[in-house]
């Protein structure tokens, strides 16, 4: 019993944070078909900018208001984060809408120059970042421990989840977002400035792929590699969960998640990882094209 | 959406059309053609005689060059004529190195258990080692593996239409899992360090000099025989419809091509030359481990058909031995310059040399030739577009 719980939870956590992750690609990839391979190297930008902050606190800020540094971490994480998305979008991305092979090279090519430049700026060695000191610990109910900044993690997943859902299906700026997902053709016609949406909906994914970053430093060193450890993992979550809507990537998120704390709880982690491999094979056979689809009747 | 068109820039069709109009240009392409395989009989030429005038040292180098230049053709087989971009090809490559590797290291011990699997405790040789005692079994292997992972992935994803961009990450979490396998079953394989210190191959010394040689040799061959085979399957009826997949899938389709089966057995083909090309590595560097294989190289090496030019076949080759000999001179002095070259490469080469370098050279050739012949008409106003990348 302990144990299953205990799995339970390691599940439900890993898939938070790949739900974190994915929930920038699925933007990004669900809107406009374009692979983003910087994701990763997004991710390693929000973990640096909270890096960052953590030493300008130590440095200028008074020691009582050292846990601040974090809660301001996260949205100024989310915004540079957002203005690379944004510079990427409009130098690179937006002459290779038609082109999703070569779009995912040549970002490809930038996670590569990002990486680097990281390593350029910081240094090749992980470097730490200390924990609010609200976020150590975790609570014990009998003989289980959940660890506070994953629970953390798994409450900010849900609230970014709940802050996509309401501006995509709430506001009109999401509406159109999703009309343009729907039939770019129609919309344009309708008159959405599908240049804008574009734009401002890969920096929404963006964003979001530097808050993802911001919480990874809650679980361990932070280093230029940071998002290449969690990046293929979230591609899959978003082809198991299929394109189109958020369920399909909360679903995979989870599914994942929860598969591979279990096989890797039953194996080792190398086999785990096979078995999860193979499992994803298996579920593509049953359904093609993942979990949610949205239905239309054009071919290409 | 996209209106698709398939591609007709074929040099046979091409020739047709302006048979019918420009004999003059008839006669100016048959002569490039004949041109054409007078420089590559002579590079060829001068591959075969590198051994005599290069050092054992630069040799080694042009041997593990060419070597990547055969898995390129492979996977320009794949990507640049159907279409299907497999991030994943690090892995065929690899498996082919390690079937060889093993069967090296198994020689060197004589047949005894290799030191790493001492060390963690085992007894007698694991029986997924066993094959690997016979040197053609080995090397039959080396390419039969591959070919099987290739054959099963594509059958399993490409029979359901999983195409495009789906099926690139899928070729990349292949990657990830099998390079975590290599690692994690350290008794097996050796781990993280991977499997090195090799004495003898069919009885010859691996390192002296003749025998380094005679592999190079061998490389250049097989070169040779991968580059005419592959252009004899592009330029007949196959390679018309694997472009025809690349272009315009659905019109395939409605053509009545299955064609599912043609991108398995091309994904399949392509996975058997990558484990070969392996194998000539592994033989000529000494060494293979999970980094030479992992993600960052299978994407490398889709960088070598990118810059050389897909779609063609001496484009990969050219890429790949120019971008390996970049990385020699760079990475040994400047290493971190050698990652923003690289990234940049990528950015440069989708943007502005989406052909690469035999685009390019291709362009140069069509402006002198306009210059040159001026009285001949464009082949008449077909558009061509070619599409490799629909989702």
């Amino acid at each position: 019993m302990t144990d299953l719980m205990v799995t339970l939870f390691n599940g439900l956590s890993l898939g938070s944070i790949l739900l974190l992750i994915a929930l920038g690609l699925a933007i990004t990839f669900g809107l406009m078909n374009v692979i983003n391979m910087a994701h990763g190297e997004l991710i390693m930008i929000g973990a640096y900018v909270t890096f960052v902050m953590q030493n300008i606190f130590i440095n200028y800020i008074p020691e009582q208001y050292f846990d601040l540094y974090f809660i301001l971490s996260i949205p100024i994480a989310m915004v540079v984060a957002a203005a690379f998305g944004m510079l990427m979008e409009v130098s690179l991305i937006r002459y290779l809408y038609k082109r999703p092979l070569d779009s995912l090279l040549a970002t490809w090519g930038v996670s590569l120059l990002l990486q680097q430049l990281a390593r350029t700026i910081f240094g090749a060695p992980n470097v730490g970042v200390k924990s609010p000191s609200f976020l150590e610990g975790g609570v014990e109910v009998g003989s289980m421990y959940f660890a506070y900044p994953r629970l953390f993690i798994l409450g900010l997943a849900l609230v970014c989840l709940a802050g996509i859902y309401l501006y995509f299906y709430k506001t009109g700026n999401g509406r159109r977002v999703r009309a343009v997902m729907q039939n770019r053709q129609m919309a344009e016609c309708l008159g959405v400035s599908t240049r804008k949406v574009d734009l401002i909906t890969f920096a929404i994914g963006s964003g979001f792929a530097g808050v993802a970053g911001c919480a990874l430093t809650l679980l361990g060193a932070i280093g230029p590699t940071i998002g290449t450890n969690y990046i293929i993992d979230a591609f899959m979550v978003v082809v198991v969960g299929g394109v189109g809507a958020l369920f399909g990537a909360v679903a995979g998120a989870f599914g994942i998640g929860f598969f591979n704390t279990v096989f890797e709880f039953w194996t080792n982690a190398s086999l785990g990882k096979v078995f999860i491999f193979l499992l994803i094979i298996a579920f593509l056979q049953w359904r093609p094209s993942g979990l949610v689809t949205t239905r239309s009747r054009s071919l290409d | 959406m996209i209106p698709v068109r398939l591609d007709i820039y074929d040099e046979g069709l091409l020739l047709q059309n302006i048979r019918g109009g420009a004999v003059g240009m008839s006669k100016l392409l048959v002569q490039s053609s004949t041109n054409k395989k007078v420089i590559l009989l002579l590079i060829l030429a001068v591959l075969l005689l590198a051994p005599l005038f290069l050092s054992d040292f630069r040799l080694n180098l042009l041997g593990k060059f060419l070597a990547f230049a055969i898995l390129a053709i492979g996977l320009d087989l794949l990507w640049g004529y159907t279409g299907v971009l497999s991030l994943g090809h690090g892995i065929f490559f690899g498996i082919g190195a390690y079937s060889m590797a093993m069967y090296l290291k198994l020689e060197a011990t004589g047949g005894g258990l290799p030191d790493f699997m001492a060390w963690s405790g085992m007894k007698e040789l694991p029986l997924i080692w066993l094959p690997f005692q016979y040197p053609m079994i080995a090397i039959m292997l080396g390419m039969i593996v591959p070919a099987a992972i290739a054959f099963l992935l594509g059958w399993l994803t490409f029979r359901n239409r999983i195409n495009g961009v789906y099926f690139t990450i899928l070729s990349q979490a292949l990657v990830l899992v099998v390079v975590t396998l290599l690692i994690g079953q350290q008794n097996l394989t050796g781990g993280t360090s991977g499997l090195t210190n090799f004495q003898t191959f069919f009885g010859y010394p691996v390192n002296s000099p003749t025998t380094q040689t005679v592999v190079y040799l061998v490389t250049v061959v097989a070169l040779a025989a991968i580059f005419l085979g592959c252009s004899k399957l592009v330029k007949g009826r196959l390679g018309r419809v694997l472009v025809g997949i690349r272009d315009g899938e659905n019109r395939m389709r409605f053509l009545g091509y299955n064609t599912s089966v043609y991108k398995t057995f091309v994904y399949t083909v392509s996975g058997a030359i990558a484990g070969l090309a392996g194998m000539l590595f592994v033989l000529q560097v000494g060494i293979i481990s999970p980094t030479m294989i992992g993600i960052v190289p299978s994407i490398e090496m889709v960088l070598w058909v990118a810059l050389g030019g897909r779609g063609t076949i001496i484009g990969p080759i050219i890429g790949a031995v120019f971008v390996n000999a970049a990385k020699t001179g760079l990475s040994e002095s400047y290493p971190d310059m050698w990652t923003y070259f690289i990234g940049a490469l990528f950015v440069i080469v989708v943007i502005f040399l989406p052909k690469g370098i035999v685009g390019l050279f291709e362009k140069f050739q069509e402006r002198w030739k306009r210059a040159d012949v001026k009285d001949v008409k464009e082949p008449s106003g077909v558009t061509v577009r070619k599409n490799y990348s629909r989702l």
